[in-house]
């Protein structure tokens, strides 16, 4: 197939490697090596989308990731689109489907084109100015309104499929660009011995100089490109540097943090699926020097935006790196030297270039001389009034710019291309986001870094050096200083020898004189988010001051590129409409990322079932094969409850329960946090930390602990086991585990560091297995080893180790059933064994296996407390009716001052009470507020609220514990839920619902 | 992420790797049984917030497992200075000053 | 340094097997937490067989015994022969009186062994710690965060280091090591 605007020879494509590709469904050829936006120019497409706002036509600018206009969507497959990337980054494959977005139907038809015509309607601040009255209006009009005519591009639709990976990387030297700047400053450092990393966004590292075709460039007489080639290739076989192309340095964080994102796979036609799509590289870099090179300037005329209006630079760039010609007659636009290097070179490819028209009164120099001498018509202070041409520029307006800056018109020019400079902005974004403050140049009317906060400099022409012997010294200088810096030793390589290349001048800010009424043309400052010169000066006269705020209100420079383009035209218009200087108006803060990120590669691998750990405890497998449905407590998978077949959450729940107060249940307690506590002093620290006595409590007892934060809050419980005169073994509630070891050992190192005590989490060293109910005994007695389980010889709350199953245990009596139980701690590796064989003692007593919410439920009925469900960090002990668990003799516990505050020994605080509804079959709803009437009136302030709500098969009916105000003094009265479906009465009674004499523990 | 140095590890690590742990040099009572109530506000509650150099508790949590203590620009988020629990805290004008230059 | 050999893969099929880095399970081990000031760790040293480092983020070892500096007072000791009884016994008579706190984590931990010329590639997916073995080298060892789990990394050799930790956390670990390494198949 023909690309009818590809020149014979020349470029860095591969022409034996033709690749077919489609933009909006046409079938079109390029090459490999090309851009998307390559490959279109080359088949003469100019017309790549619409504008943001006025859905005006809109055309390739440049050639690089700071393109406003050519936003595409790629498609993969069905669900499977990446909308809003730049064609001038995309690398063409074979199959690549694009399509242009922002219009409907189609491209060169476009509905939302109307809103062009009504552009007066659309200037700075049409929303906020629009949408505001009625009230009423917002969503069922504005809302709408805004939601479809919002945001570019369509969001995939599927889940992404792709693979992202992360690496984290150290260096001493981060280079970042691979222009001519950056490849010296690499060279430097490398040669200096240091740890480098070189990346760049481009597919191919070299810069401005994969595009340097002048024979009179020459770098150690060699062509540019085989300078680039050398020194590319003793880096990549120094072991201590990386070089990521296509990798672009997207955030500069405190510290040298920098977050690099590659594109492993976006180039290929057909990628394998193991590989990342992306990969996130979080660098951690001794010294970073910055070498991002400079960013060319559109002019702002009229009309500056229809397709076929470019940078020069990038008309450059598309013919001597990729062979595509922009044009058949061209135009320049310029007001600086290098536009002439872009007009030289198009001729010389046989394309008609009928006039440079420079702003500038009295051009000079070699470049200006050289295109004269090549036959080009050059004219002085000559500037472009407007354009023409709907979907492709036509004809360009010309003006002659006289010496008081009126201008006069001169005719028109007609062309298919026109190329435009107006000069280079040192490219400052990443210097910016490593907090470093911009200082204007005056010379060179650029913002340039100004000193460094980070351990980091900038090389080359982002910090407006220029000139390509200049620049390359510079690079050295810089990878020289850096590496000194971060190893202590720099070695400058010995400086090549460069002819030409030599810097130009030149350059103009800001909105173009022009002879067209000014009421009634457009001239773009921001591309992407079409705002116009027009719209700045608007929002200076509305009264915006700070060119934050300007920047806001116009939407000005908060494009994908982040101004790079616009930022120095719109602080010129807004200076000169506020009558202030450049440098006092001052540069907006560039912010992350650079360009856009996926989010992806921002999740790394952390998606799906590696987003967090997964915690199982040893004997999940079994609760799986059993068919146990699970929930989730914190990290932790537990078993819910084990439903037979046929049966829902409610009968499996109704039968276990019933089960463990008839024989005997087994359950799964392995999450529990467990501490061991051992040295000398820890019986005297674990009195500290609980609110009981501990000093007394003889070896192979137990003890209920209640854990207090220094406020008088309950944050923890479990039951402590004493295993030693210096070793506890102390068990926490599943949540609170981290919690508590953090507490302890705050207190134990801050506070009591005098104390010989440490603490030592086993949490997962032990499988717990607890077997409740009254048959209990019977079911582990043929196990067990070494151990007396006669009642007296065991009573409830104490401990005693031995062997089950010939497994070291250590055993506890001890319930949260209110039936007589044990539990079975054993090493982790055996809690299946063990499990295994106490469940066929179990069977065969016709016991079950219970989960989290029958434990949940046989508590319940005999009012035991679960941390975080009847207590929220504001109950006190005594809230709880939990008094008795304080050592009424101890001098000092953590939490014991609080307990004698005013607001906590105050009437009225909110009790733990049990409640009854009228209606045994209603169960309350966790967390239903508690009122003292039945339709209390509005701005009533509720009693308090239920906090645990079962059917209980014991009782035979509901149940309920609720925090209450004064509860306790409330009981036998009638309070009310009020729900939706109408207010339920309810009785207040006592929280332990069954076998309160507790006659069930002791057997 | 910030990188802070662990004066007993002798080495910077990521933030993630440890757990802020409010201001530092507020010590428990000895006997809290003997303050008012208006003192064991102060010491349960009262914290000095201050915009510049504060002294704070960090724990080296996924690492050594200690507690030190930090002198942070609540600013800049600098930290100035590390020590070892029970150090006296560093002279704070001359650290001010120090930074400033 | 001599080789560093404490774990032993297991025997199962290894987590990873792909070019450039292996992960393996490893074998058990009798595993301690030993906590308490510099008068107990000179004690526990002769009776563990090797001396508890005092130099922060190093190890000591001899063939089948290894202490790993975790903290000023804590060190993480590995033993591959003697059962973790027998040793608790010995370690605890020599200390007698001296305060300390010995506690037996064998089940706790589990371990990976990763392995390779790309082992350090592997681990720096989800671990931010410099791997240079010229900064992280051979003996050194550390609690840290891998991705959002606690481990301690052990480097017991150039291109060899092992993960110790907590059992339930070693499922996220070792899916995560071979989710990354899936890229590595590829030619």
């Amino acid at each position: 197939m023909k690309q009818p605007q590809r020149i014979a020879s020349g470029g860095r494509i591969d022409r034996a490697a033709p690749l077919s590709f489609t933009f909006d469904g046409e079938t079109y050829q390029g090459f490999k090596g090309d851009t998307l936006a390559s490959a279109l120019l080359a088949n003469d497409i100019h017309l790549v989308g619409r504008s943001f706002k006025y859905h005006r036509p809109r055309g390739i600018l440049t050639a690089g990731s700071e393109e406003p206009n050519a936003l595409v969507g790629l498609r993969r497959d069905e669900g499977q689109n990446t909308p809003n990337l730049r064609a001038t980054q995309i690398e063409l494959y074979s199959g690549l489907d694009a399509v242009s977005q922002n219009r409907f139907p189609s491209l060169s038809f476009d509905i939302g084109a109307v809103n062009d015509l009504l552009s007066p309607l659309f200037a700075a601040g049409f929303y906020y100015k629009t949408f505001m009255w009625p009230q009423s209006f917002w969503n069922k009009v504005y809302e709408p309104f805004i939601r479809a005519a919002a945001g570019l591009g369509n969001a995939p639709r599927d889940a992404d499929r792709d693979r992202y990976a992360n690496t984290y990387a150290h260096c001493d030297v981060l280079v970042i660009g691979s222009g001519p700047a950056g490849l010296a400053a690499a060279t430097a450092a490398a040669e200096s011995g240091a740890r480098v990393i070189l990346c760049d966004e481009q597919r191919e590292m070299g810069g401005s100089l994969l595009h340097e075709n002048d024979p009179s460039v020459a770098i150690s007489s060699e062509p540019a490109g085989q300078w680039v080639e050398k020194t590319l290739a003793d880096l990549a076989a120094n072991d201590r540097v990386t070089l990521l192309p296509r990798t672009t340095a997207f955030g500069y964080f405190a510290q040298n943090f920098v977050a690099l994102a590659e594109r492993v796979t976006d180039h290929l036609a057909d990628p394998d699926p193991r590989l990342p799509r992306e990969r996130l590289w979080q660098v951690r870099a001794k010294q970073v020097v910055i070498a991002t090179g400079a960013i060319e300037r559109p002019m702002v005329f009229p009309e500056n935006d229809r397709p076929g209006i470019m940078m020069a630079e990038a008309g450059r760039i598309y013919l001597n790196r990729y062979g595509a010609k922009v044009g058949s007659r061209v135009v320049i636009a310029t007001a600086c030297d290098t536009a002439y290097h872009a007009a030289i070179d198009l001729k010389q490819a046989g394309i008609e270039v009928d006039l440079v028209a420079d702003l500038r009164p009295d051009p000079q120099g070699a470049a200006i001389d050289a295109a004269k001498a090549a036959g080009i018509r050059v004219e002085p202070a000559m500037v472009v009034t407007g354009t023409q041409g709907r979907k492709r520029v036509s004809k360009a307006l010309l003006g002659r710019v006289r010496p008081d800056g009126s201008v006069v018109s001169a005719g028109s020019i007609a062309c298919d291309c026109l190329l435009m400079s107006g000069g280079w902005t040192p490219n400052v974004s990443l210097y910016s986001q490593s907090r470093g403050k911009v200082v204007f140049d005056e010379a060179s009317g650029a913002f340039v870094p100004g000193p460094s906060v980070q351990a980091e400099r900038s090389a080359g022409s982002c910090r407006g050096i220029n000139g390509l012997a200049a620049v390359i010294e510079d690079g050295f200088e810089a990878g020289e200083v850096a590496a000194k810096a971060a190893i202590g030793k720099g070695k400058r390589p010995e400086a090549p020898e460069v002819s030409g290349g030599e810097a130009g001048s030149g350059g103009t800010l800001g909105a173009l004189p022009h002879d067209r009424d000014a009421a009634r043309v457009r001239a773009f400052v921001d591309f992407q988010n079409d705002v116009t010169a027009k719209d700045v000066k608007l929002a200076v006269r509305e009264g915006f001051q700070s060119i934050e705020h300007i920047k806001r209100y116009t939407t000005t420079g908060m494009a994908t590129d982040q101004g790079r383009l616009s930022n120095m035209n719109a602080l010129s218009i807004a200076s000169t409409a506020l009558d202030r200087t450049i440098p006092d108006v001052g540069l907006t803060t560039f912010r992350q990322p650079y360009t856009p990120v996926t989010f992806g590669t921002l999740a790394t691998t952390s998606r799906g079932d590696l987003f967090d750990p997964v915690r199982q405890t040893p004997i999940h497998g079994w609760a799986e094969e059993q068919g146990a449905a699970f929930e989730d407590v914190g990290l932790w998978k537990r078993a819910w409850y084990f439903p037979k077949p046929g049966e829902g959450m409610h009968e499996a729940v109704a039968r276990e329960c019933a089960t463990v107060r008839e024989t005997v249940g087994l359950f799964d307690a392995s999450t529990l946090g467990k501490i061991e506590v051992v040295g000398p002093d820890a019986a005297e620290f674990l009195n500290r930390i609980y609110t009981n006595p501990w000093l007394k409590l003889g070896v192979g007892k137990l003890r209920y602990g209640l854990m207090l934060n220094e406020a008088g809050f309950i944050m923890d419980d479990g039951v402590v086991g004493r295993i030693a005169e210096d070793r506890f073994h102390v068990t926490t509630t599943t949540g609170g585990a981290p919690r508590v070891l953090a507490h302890m050992e705050d207190y134990l190192q801050t506070e009591w560091p005098d104390l010989d005590v440490w603490l030592t989490s086993t949490t997962e060293q032990w499988a717990v297995i607890a077997v409740q109910g009254p048959k209990a005994r019977e079911a582990i007695a043929p196990l067990v080893e070494g151990i007396d389980l006669a009642p007296e010889a065991m009573p409830h709350m104490s401990m005693q180790t031995g062997t089950i199953c010939g497994v070291p245990t250590r055993l506890f009596r001890v319930s949260f059933t209110g039936e007589l139980g044990f539990e079975i701690n054993v090493p982790a590796s055996k809690g299946r064994e063990v499990w295994e064989a106490v469940w066929e003692r179990v069977k065969a007593l016709e016991g079950c296996a219970y989960g989290t919410e029958t434990m949940h439920v046989l508590r319940a009925e005999k009012g035991y407390i679960i941390v975080g469900q009847e207590t929220d960090g504001t109950v006190t002990p005594d809230d709880v009716g939990m008094d008795w668990a304080i050592g009424k003799k101890k001098a000092d516990f953590v939490g014991m001052r609080s307990l004698a505050r005013p607001d906590i020994v105050v009437s009225g605080r909110k009790q733990l009470v049990g409640l009854l509804t009228d209606n045994p079959s209603v169960v309350l709803e966790e967390g239903a507020q508690v009122t003292q009437e039945a339709r209390p009136a509005l701005k009533t302030s509720a009693l308090g609220h239920v906090t645990s709500s079962y059917h209980s098969p014991a009782l035979g009916r509901s149940i309920a514990l609720a925090l209450v105000a004064d509860g306790r003094a409330k009981t036998g009265s009638t309070l009310y839920v009020p729900m939706p479906d109408g207010p339920i009465a309810v009785e207040v009674v006592s929280p332990v619902f069954y076998d309160p004499q507790g006659a069930r523990l002791d057997v | 992420m910030l990188l802070i140095h662990c004066p007993y590890c002798g080495v910077e690590r990521p933030e993630i790797e440890f757990r802020y742990g409010g201001e530092a040099h507020i010590a428990r009572p000895a006997e809290p049984s003997k303050l008012s109530d208006e003192e064991w506000a102060e010491f349960l509650y009262m914290r000095t917030n201050p915009r510049g150099l504060m002294a704070e508790r960090w724990r080296h949590v996924h690492g050594c497992g200690r507690f030190f203590n930090a002198i942070r620009d609540t600013v800049s988020d600098r930290f100035l200075k590390v020590y070892k629990a029970g150090e006296k805290r560093p002279d704070m004008k001359k650290l001010a000053a120090e930074a400033a230059q | 340094m001599s080789e560093i050999a404490i774990h032993q893969a297991n025997g199962a099929a290894p987590v990873v097997s792909a070019r450039g880095a292996k992960v393996n399970l490893a074998a058990p081990l009798a595993r301690f937490s030993f906590r308490g000031p510099e008068a107990a760790c000179v004690k526990a040293g002769p009776a563990f067989r090797t001396g508890l480092p005092t130099t922060p983020l190093s190890s000591s070892h001899t063939q089948t015994r290894a202490a790993l500096w975790l903290g000023p007072d804590e060190w993480l000791l590995l033993a591959a022969d003697g059962s973790a009884g027998q040793i608790f016994g010995v370690i605890e008579a020599a200390l007698g009186d001296t305060p300390h706190a010995l506690v037996d984590v064998s089940e706790r931990n589990t371990a990976l062994i990763v392995s390779g010329p790309r082992a350090a590639w592997l681990l720096n997916s989800q671990l931010f710690l410099d791997l240079d073995d010229t900064v992280f080298h051979v003996g050194m060892a550390t609690r840290t965060l891998f991705a959002k789990a606690e481990i301690v990394l052990w480097r017991t050799g150039k291109d060899q280091f092992v993960i110790e930790c907590w059992r339930s956390f070693l499922p996220y670990v070792a899916g995560l090591l071979a989710e990354v390494a899936r890229e590595l198949e590829v030619a």
